[in-house]
């Protein structure tokens, strides 16, 4: 057994837990945050995404143990319990989901994609950096459109707040 | 229109909880005191068990109980079943096999379920999964349709000879092959539909829970159609009565058919929570996903399209090899039947047509619908042979369309279908239009100076959704009636609960359906709830596929409105000592027209809860339900066109340009529907240019079970696409709409695959059309398409 102690969300968590659990399955099954889905065995969905000392990583690909002393950032603490993040707020105005399954992986990488590229951002990067996220009901068109429009307003938001 | 009303794109009420992770999709159900279950699965395509020792498993930390097949027979529960009956010409039965939901003599293929082991944790029942041996006399095996009909085979199931489930055919043969036989000129195809894995990215999942105290059982389960569920889990598999079996579909991460069937799971997590005393929850991984699941597609099909010396269509025969896997799932014998051979006719006026199909065994995975389910079939070898007649021709393959379309309706095919409205010459003169399908040749001379290979291709698609009146199917065999229930509950605060039979798992039913509402009454939308997939809660329904939720669920929400309309107007016209019929609803009032009298609507549902005043004899409360069965199917159609760039050196295609011109009735909200269209597309052109599955021929193995084998389309695949629509109307259900949800993916795949055979000038392509295959193609014209196939397996192999 493993001792565990992370910050989720804001708030501090310490568990045992089995050496060989995943951060995923911490996430949904100790802390109860479901948000994060597991969608693949590979690390190829993506919809286990959440922000680990705020960089997007797939939940999948670590062990809880290695998230000891971080900071995660799940789906459900994306908006820091304000109202929606823009990025969440663009998926819903452009129809960025369906079925919802791999949309909080989808928008935890989005955030990070527009944090790295900020105004630099154009269709074809978000096509190339959401290679890591599968989703089997949009065909991505509005899940792009949703991307480019809260990068944009995100922009547009840190220029009136600079000002 | 209102905002909120049909027509208006009103962002989903659902959405709220899927983009901040509050979505509860059933792992992430949670009950007190529930355990975790993995199966023990074949790794063998084909064999006999011959010993079962699980002594040490049981003994391992955290382990409940490890049950077998024999113990799921001695409690009397059923085989899994096929809920649609199809003849052979001879007139005999389809020869179905058993199916038992754990396999106790004979495993059929790799992934077939043989025990479920049920631990604390999920990862103790891995351990113990992993430590239970199961010895195997290994049989001979055989994946391939073609292979398994021939004799000598080895032989699946006793019940069906040479692997033949059935040999069934549709339409007039004889006058099919007199209308052949007097053509100018005919055209031969081979067409391979190559297999796909559906890939909803939620997991299968279910949980099981028996209640001892009341002998009762609820079971969480990623369904399509939940009252479906029920009813074949009491009715056949013996499970437990209706009345003592709640089926709970929560939210589902999408389905595409794959969980419409009623799988070995479900049954067995409900059965192993009775006889292990715990909830039983079961999620599939991907792998395990992969194996099991329902697969598409899988058909072989010889065609030959007959034209006279004006090049018109004067007949079509079609021969077909269909891989049902090595078990008959729920609408397995349908899809490759009735859901394929009578959608032959296309957009086209054909006199003759005959389809002949013959479904086999194979020891491969189930294979049933998948978006689109044998229209996608019909569509491809359709559209694949009219482009290449035209080649052979020297015509325009639009023009070659054009003047073979069907232009009055209603217009009866010779494969049952009778089409009750379309415009198919709108739709294509909109898709060229939106392509600048005049400017190709250009683009194409651009493309070539930049040494890329351009080609254009388009389809021209029919599709019947809204399946289906009951009693016409009923005929021709299948097990259930295809209506659809809804209830309206106007509550006495005024807002309003409907239930439906309709299940959403990504459609986004509870806006759309409640847009009806809306439009309607004109209440506020946050007023208007939609309940779904719980058969506690609403009482039957048959469930969503094949686009049937909008014509067929609407529909029956509609009905149930009349109803509430009715009632309403004469409480109102109590209330207001007027007329019934000079009542008119608007804004959320009830009026008296031409005055200013007028009674809210909260009130008057008030009233009608208080009862102090309601006309003489009327009885109190505002709830109306309604069974609406459908006249016909309902008929989308449209025309896609591709554009593509090759690169001659590496064989990778480039989507250019993709256009879709739909025509789906009515749209009750049109950002939904172009959601349909988005997705439907993407999935058929990872059908077309990347999406394959492959099974090991000698061994049985699924050389593709999971994301690192099987491409899925990801968004650097894919172009934006560029979408319109125009309308006939449905003539007979009450809102005059089709259906969307499939044409995306019937439409798309031989538009891609035209667009780069036009490209590489070779017609000689299978899908997936992936970069080898396209550079085989392009730099072996002429040589046999078996030698690439199998080089393609290869390389595929030698790749890993």
């Amino acid at each position: 057994m493993a001792k565990v102690s992370l910050t989720v969300n804001g708030k501090n968590v310490e568990k045992d837990v089995e050496d060989r659990t995943l951060l995923v399955q911490f996430l949904r099954e100790d802390v109860n945050l479901t948000g994060a889905h597991i969608g693949c065995d590979t690390s190829q969905c993506g919809a286990c995404v959440v922000h680990v000392d705020g960089k997007a990583v797939k939940s999948c690909t670590m062990l809880a143990a290695q998230a000891s002393g971080c900071e995660v950032t799940t789906i459900e603490g994306l908006s820091g319990g304000g109202d929606l993040h823009p990025v969440q707020a663009a998926f819903r105005e452009h129809h960025g989901l369906q079925c919802g399954f791999c949309t909080p992986g989808m928008i935890m990488a989005a955030t990070d994609i527009i944090k790295r590229h900020g105004t630099k951002l154009d269709e074809a990067t978000v096509r190339a950096e959401l290679e890591g996220n599968i989703c089997r009901c949009t065909g991505y068109h509005n899940i792009v459109k949703a991307i480019l429009d809260a990068a944009s307003k995100m922009d547009g938001a840190a220029k009136v707040a600079a000002e | 229109m209102g905002i909120e009303g049909i027509g208006a794109r009103v962002a989903r009420k659902e959405d709220k909880r899927f983009i901040t992770g509050k979505g509860r999709y059933t792992d992430d159900m949670v009950v007190a005191g529930m355990k975790h279950s993995v199966f023990v699965r074949s790794p063998h395509a084909h064999a006999k068990i011959k010993k079962v020792d699980t002594e040490a498993a049981e003994k391992m930390p955290g382990v409940i109980g490890i049950l077998n097949g024999q113990q799921l027979a001695d409690d009397g529960i059923g085989n899994i079943i096929c809920g649609w009956m199809i003849h052979s010409k001879d007139g005999s039965p389809m020869n179905m096999g058993a199916w038992r939901p754990l396999a106790q003599d004979t495993v059929r293929y790799v992934g077939d379920a043989v025990l479920i082991v049920v631990a604390d944790t999920k990862a103790q029942a891995r351990d113990a999964a992993e430590a239970c041996i199961v010895e195997y006399e290994e049989l001979d095996i055989v994946t391939q349709p073609d292979k398994a009909l021939a004799d000598g085979a080895p032989q699946i199931h006793p019940e069906a000879k040479n692997n033949l489930i059935f040999d069934w055919g549709l339409g007039d043969e004889e006058a099919t092959d007199k209308a052949l036989a007097s053509a100018a000129h005919i055209t031969e195809m081979d067409i391979v539909n190559n297999r796909l894995v559906p890939n909803a990215m939620e997991p299968r999942a279910a949980l099981g829970i028996y209640d001892d105290a009341e002998d009762h059982y609820t079971c969480y389960t990623t369904s399509q159609n939940p009252h479906v569920a029920r009813l074949v889990m009491s009715a056949f598999y013996n499970v437990a009565p209706e009345n003592k079996l709640r089926v709970i579909a929560p939210d589902v991460g999408g389905g595409f058919g794959s969980k419409i069937y009623i799988y070995p799971e479900e049954i067995v997590c409900l059965w192993a929570s009775k006889r292990t005393g715990v909830p039983v929850k079961w999620t599939a991984d991907r792998t395990e996903s992969f194996l099991t699941d329902a697969h598409g597609r899988d058909h072989i099909t010889k065609v030959k399209m007959g034209f006279d010396a004006n090049n018109n269509i004067v007949g079509l025969k079609v021969d077909t090899i269909a891989n049902l896997g090595a078990y008959m799932s729920l609408f397995s014998s349908a899809t490759p039947t009735y859901l394929y051979a009578t959608l032959l006719s296309g957009q086209y006026n054909i006199p003759a047509i005959y389809g002949n199909v013959r479904a086999v065994y194979t020891n491969t995975a189930p294979v049933d619908a998948y978006r689109g389910a044998g229209r996608p079939e019909a569509t491809y070898l359709l559209e694949r042979t009219m482009e290449t007649a035209a080649r052979e021709l020297g015509v325009d393959p639009a023009e070659l369309r054009r003047q073979n379309f069907i232009r009055e309706f209603p217009h009866q095919t010779p494969v049952i279908m009778n089409y009750d409205a379309g415009d198919f010459e709108v739709s294509l003169d909109a898709a060229m239009k939106q392509i600048d399908y005049a400017g190709f040749a250009k683009r194409k001379k651009e493309a070539e100076s930049r040494g890329k290979l351009r080609g254009i291709g388009m389809s021209c698609y029919i599709e019947a959704c809204g399946i289906a009146p009951s009693q016409a199917v009923g005929s021709l065999g299948a097990g259930v009636g295809l209506w659809e229930s809804a209830e309206v509950r106007v509550n006495a605060v005024g807002t309003i609960e409907v239930l439906t039979g309709s299940h959403s798992h990504g459609q986004g039913h509870e806006t759309t359906f409640a847009q009806l509402v809306c439009e309607r009454f004109g209440v506020p939308m946050d007023s208007v709830s939609i309940v779904h997939g719980d058969t506690d809660k609403v009482q039957m329904g048959m469930g969503t596929y094949g686009s049937r939720s909008g014509a067929v669920g609407m529909s029956a929400i509609m009905k149930a409105l009349d109803k509430v309309e009715m009632k309403a107007k004469k409480i109102a016209a109590h209330l207001l000592e007027a007329d019934e019929a000079d009542i008119e609803i608007e804004n959320g009032e009830l009026k008296v027209a031409g005055t200013d009298k007028s009674v809210p609507w909260f009130q008057m549902a008030l009233g009608a809860y208080t009862a102090h005043n309601l006309p003489d004899g009327m009885e109190p409360g505002l709830k109306e339900g309604a069974f609406y069965d459908p006249a016909n199917f309902t008929f989308p159609a449209g025309c896609y066109i591709c554009e593509v760039e090759v690169d001659p050196d590496t064989g990778t295609t480039k989507i250019i340009d993709f256009v879709a011109a739909d025509d789906f009735g009515n749209i009750i909200n049109p950002m939904i529907v172009e959601g349909q269209v988005h997705g439907g597309v993407a999935q058929g052109i990872g059908q077309a240019l990347m999406e394959g599955t492959y099974y090991d021929p000698d061994s049985g193995q699924l050389l593709t079970a999971s994301y690192m084998d099987y491409q899925m389309p990801r968004a650097e695949d894919l172009p934006n696409f560029q979408l319109s629509t125009s309308v006939t109307e449905c003539p007979h259900n009450p809102l005059g709409i089709k259906g969307c949800g499939e044409a995306g993916a019937i439409g798309s795949p031989p538009a891609v695959i035209n667009a780069i055979t036009n490209a590489i000038d070779n017609n000689d392509l299978t899908m997936p059309a992936t970069p080898q295959a396209v550079w085989t193609a392009l730099h072996n014209k002429g040589g046999s398409r078996d030698d690439k196939n199998q080089f393609d397996r290869h390389i595929t192999k030698a790749a890993k």
